[in-house]
């Protein structure tokens, strides 16, 4: 097989000793940033991500999804010790994790939760590595109309299948890509809504958005929560992992469902959250003994994790074949490799061949150095939340001001960042998502370009949409999903006129 | 194996409530106001620059306009939502409580970036970490002023020297010849 060639050349380039000392690095820091409170996946990479400017493409990737893979196993921590999900998917960890940990049974909810995330990250990798490729050598053939589809697809499930208001979905996309348009114009040269900045030429960076968002934020709602962290403590033994492993295979049916769900849920975007609890769900209606659930039992901890890591993973399918992320977390991973000219997409496959495999070698590496890793450094990590805020608190801040400044060397930007710092609180304690207006902002331009070549192509006609079987049924189900509540709602009434004429 | 510190969740909803400065719905209907006159500048200079649909396809403008205007649309239908739920949430969006710790963590942090343009980002990052420290988390001085030392040097060391990433340095720095 072709991919598995070319994954052992992936390993090659990872297996010398400076990339596994980034990897360790990454992870550590990753964990340090998943534990904390507040912090989770998106910020921690935002955060972190100035760290990697300097460093040739392969090894930056290398760092960032190491610290991607950290936060995933941090928030772990956090959820089962202190009841405090890091991430909106970890939430579902925390109905059994965290009465495990008041039974006296951390440890072995930690183990649990490490090693059914591995198993989740580990079907994801195996589902990039064999249909990424394809996917990619598919999308090759793809013209303007093709990835104008794909985009509006992604932006339609967003308003279409969010949970949020729908208004507040649609204020913060547009909000999105409307700041992507700002500065000058790629197709035509004008600029366009600068009223005459010089700083607002270069447009305003997605990073800088990002970090600010993510970064200062969090900071505040930290700080307005005041964060009264006292948790469980533990270490974990050996004994204790290898009597969890063995209770392992008992669980195979959930692990494997888990996992099936989490992969399908992770390509569509936004899918973690709703993979974690689906999962758990799953594992609730399909136990053949129901009781226990919500007060600590070791699948109500497996399940969600599974699904939910396979879906954190399987959202980089997307992102790598196509260059559309599935999760915010992989839009700033996708901004992060804009940074360095690389365009993620199909033609990545090809043009930069050793790169993208180095990254697929990557994530089979790092989950596994990471597992053992955080198992064998819990209580490190677990103290680490004993740090007082108010020296984390300045300290990230001060590294966000770095990462917002570094990435075009302008005071401009920092101040710009507290700006989205701002408004990153409000939209957050107004339940506005910052999901659709991460996606907006890092799809939005090539969107537009693609709208805008296919007008070209096509003399200015709407119909290059339907104009073959691909894009029509792309076009058609994106128009499908942005209506689809109204569907829905529509069938259902239909549904009960037709029964109460029967 | 595991031990037993009280886990307690972060209490905000003890007896003694903090009065509420702000109700959700007032921030909200604020929020959208604000964004209904970013979508009218934004849509009008899109207007001015062009929004029609030219022989080829969209002008400049085109995609901008249609944007402003869905999401001035978005926006008065939030406000209108705050105005007719005006008497049914009465949800804090800030108690007194909240506002002092926020304005505690963002004036520090408004500060530090006017000294980053003053006096350079490692100068600002010592005085932010040092005082936040002291100030706000009442550690004692020697502490507080020791890590901010250690921050701040390994800041440097790590951007300046290591990685080469160029950052704002101002009248200390360039005392060292840097």
């Amino acid at each position: 097989m072709e991919a598995l060639g070319l994954l052992l050349q992936g390993f090659q380039v990872l297996l010398t000793v400076d990339k596994l000392l980034l990897m360790m690095l990454g992870l550590t820091l990753g964990v340090f940033v998943g534990v904390l409170p507040g912090l989770g996946g998106p910020n921690g990479v935002a955060i972190l991500l100035p760290l990697t400017f300097s460093m040739d493409p392969t090894s930056a990737i290398v760092m960032l999804s190491c610290i991607y893979w950290g936060a995933l196993f941090g928030g772990a921590i956090t959820s089962i010790l202190f009841n405090i999900p890091g991430e909106a998917w970890s939430v579902a960890t925390t109905f059994d994790g965290y009465p495990m940990a008041q039974k006296g049974q951390a440890a072995e909810a930690l183990t649990a939760a490490f090693t059914s995330s591995f198993v989740g990250s580990l079907a994801a990798v195996l589902l990039i590595t064999f249909v990424a490729p394809s996917v990619a050598g598919f999308a090759l053939r793809f013209g303007p109309p093709e990835f104008f589809a794909v985009y509006l697809l992604t932006f339609c499930s967003f308003v279409g299948l969010g949970r949020e208001a729908r208004h507040k979905i649609v204020i913060s996309m547009t909000l999105g890509l409307l700041l992507t348009g700002i500065g000058m114009d790629t197709v035509s040269g004008q600029l366009r809504m600068t009223f005459g900045f010089t700083d607002l030429l270069r447009g305003i960076n997605f990073l800088v958005a990002v970090i600010g968002l993510f970064g200062i934020s969090e900071i505040l709602l930290t700080m307005e929560e005041r964060l009264a962290l006292r948790g469980h403590a533990a270490r974990i033994s050996l004994k204790v992992v290898f009597r969890t492993w063995a209770s392992l295979p008992r669980y195979w049916a959930t692990l494997a469902r888990s996992a099936v769900i989490g992969c399908w849920l992770g390509v569509t975007p936004g899918g973690a959250i709703a993979a974690s609890f689906m999962g758990y769900n799953l594992a609730k209606r399909f136990a053949r003994d129901k009781t226990g659930f919500g007060k600590g039992r070791i699948d109500g901890v497996l399940a969600p994790e599974t699904a939910a890591h396979a879906a954190g993973t399987a959202a980089l399918l997307p992102m790598l074949a196509l260059g559309i992320p599935g999760s915010g977390t992989a839009a700033i991973l996708l901004g992060g490799l804009m940074v360095w000219g690389l365009n993620p997409g199909p033609l990545m496959f090809v043009e930069h061949k050793e790169f993208v495999w180095g990254t697929i070698a990557s994530m089979y590496l790092g989950n596994v150095v990471g597992l053992v890793l955080v198992l064998s450094t819990v209580p490190l990590f677990a103290a680490v939340l004993r740090v007082p805020f108010a020296a984390i608190a300045p300290m990230i801040i001060v590294s966000c001001a770095i990462g917002a400044y570094a990435i075009q060397n302008a005071m401009f930007d920092v101040w710009l960042m507290l700006g989205f710092g701002v408004l990153g609180y409000v939209f957050k304690k107004l339940d506005i998502p910052l999901a659709p207006l991460t996606l907006a902002l890092v799809l939005g331009n090539r969107a537009e370009d693609a709208f805008r070549l296919s007008m070209i192509g096509s003399g200015g006609d709407l119909r290059v949409f339907w104009s073959n079987g691909l894009v029509g049924t792309l076009t058609t189900l994106a128009l499908l999903l942005l209506f689809w509540p109204a569907i829905t709602g529509l069938v259902s009434r239909a549904g009960r006129l037709v029964r109460a004429d029967a | 194996m595991s031990s037993h510190d009280s886990a307690t969740p972060p209490s905000h909803d003890g007896p003694i409530r903090s009065r509420t400065l702000v109700r959700t719905s007032t921030v909200d209907l604020i929020t959208c106001a604000l964004l209904l006159g970013l979508a009218a500048l934004l849509g009008w200079d899109s207007w001015r620059t062009g929004a029609a649909w030219a022989p080829d396809g969209p002008e400049a403008g085109y995609f901008p306009f249609y944007l402003a205007l869905l999401l001035g649309a978005a926006s008065l239908f939030g406000m209108a939502r705050a105005i007719l739920s005006h008497d049914v949430i009465t949800e804090a969006f800030l108690t007194r409580d909240q506002i002092g710790r926020v304005a505690a963590v963002f004036l520090p942090t408004l500060a530090f970036v006017l000294l980053t343009q003053v006096l350079g980002i490692y100068v600002a990052s010592f005085l932010l970490v040092a005082g936040f420290m002291t100030v706000v988390g009442r550690i004692r001085w020697w502490i507080s002023l020791f890590t901010a030392v250690v921050f701040s040097g390994l800041m440097f060391a790590v951007f300046e020297i290591a990685f080469n990433v160029i950052m704002p340095k101002g009248p200390l720095e360039a005392a060292f010849g840097y």
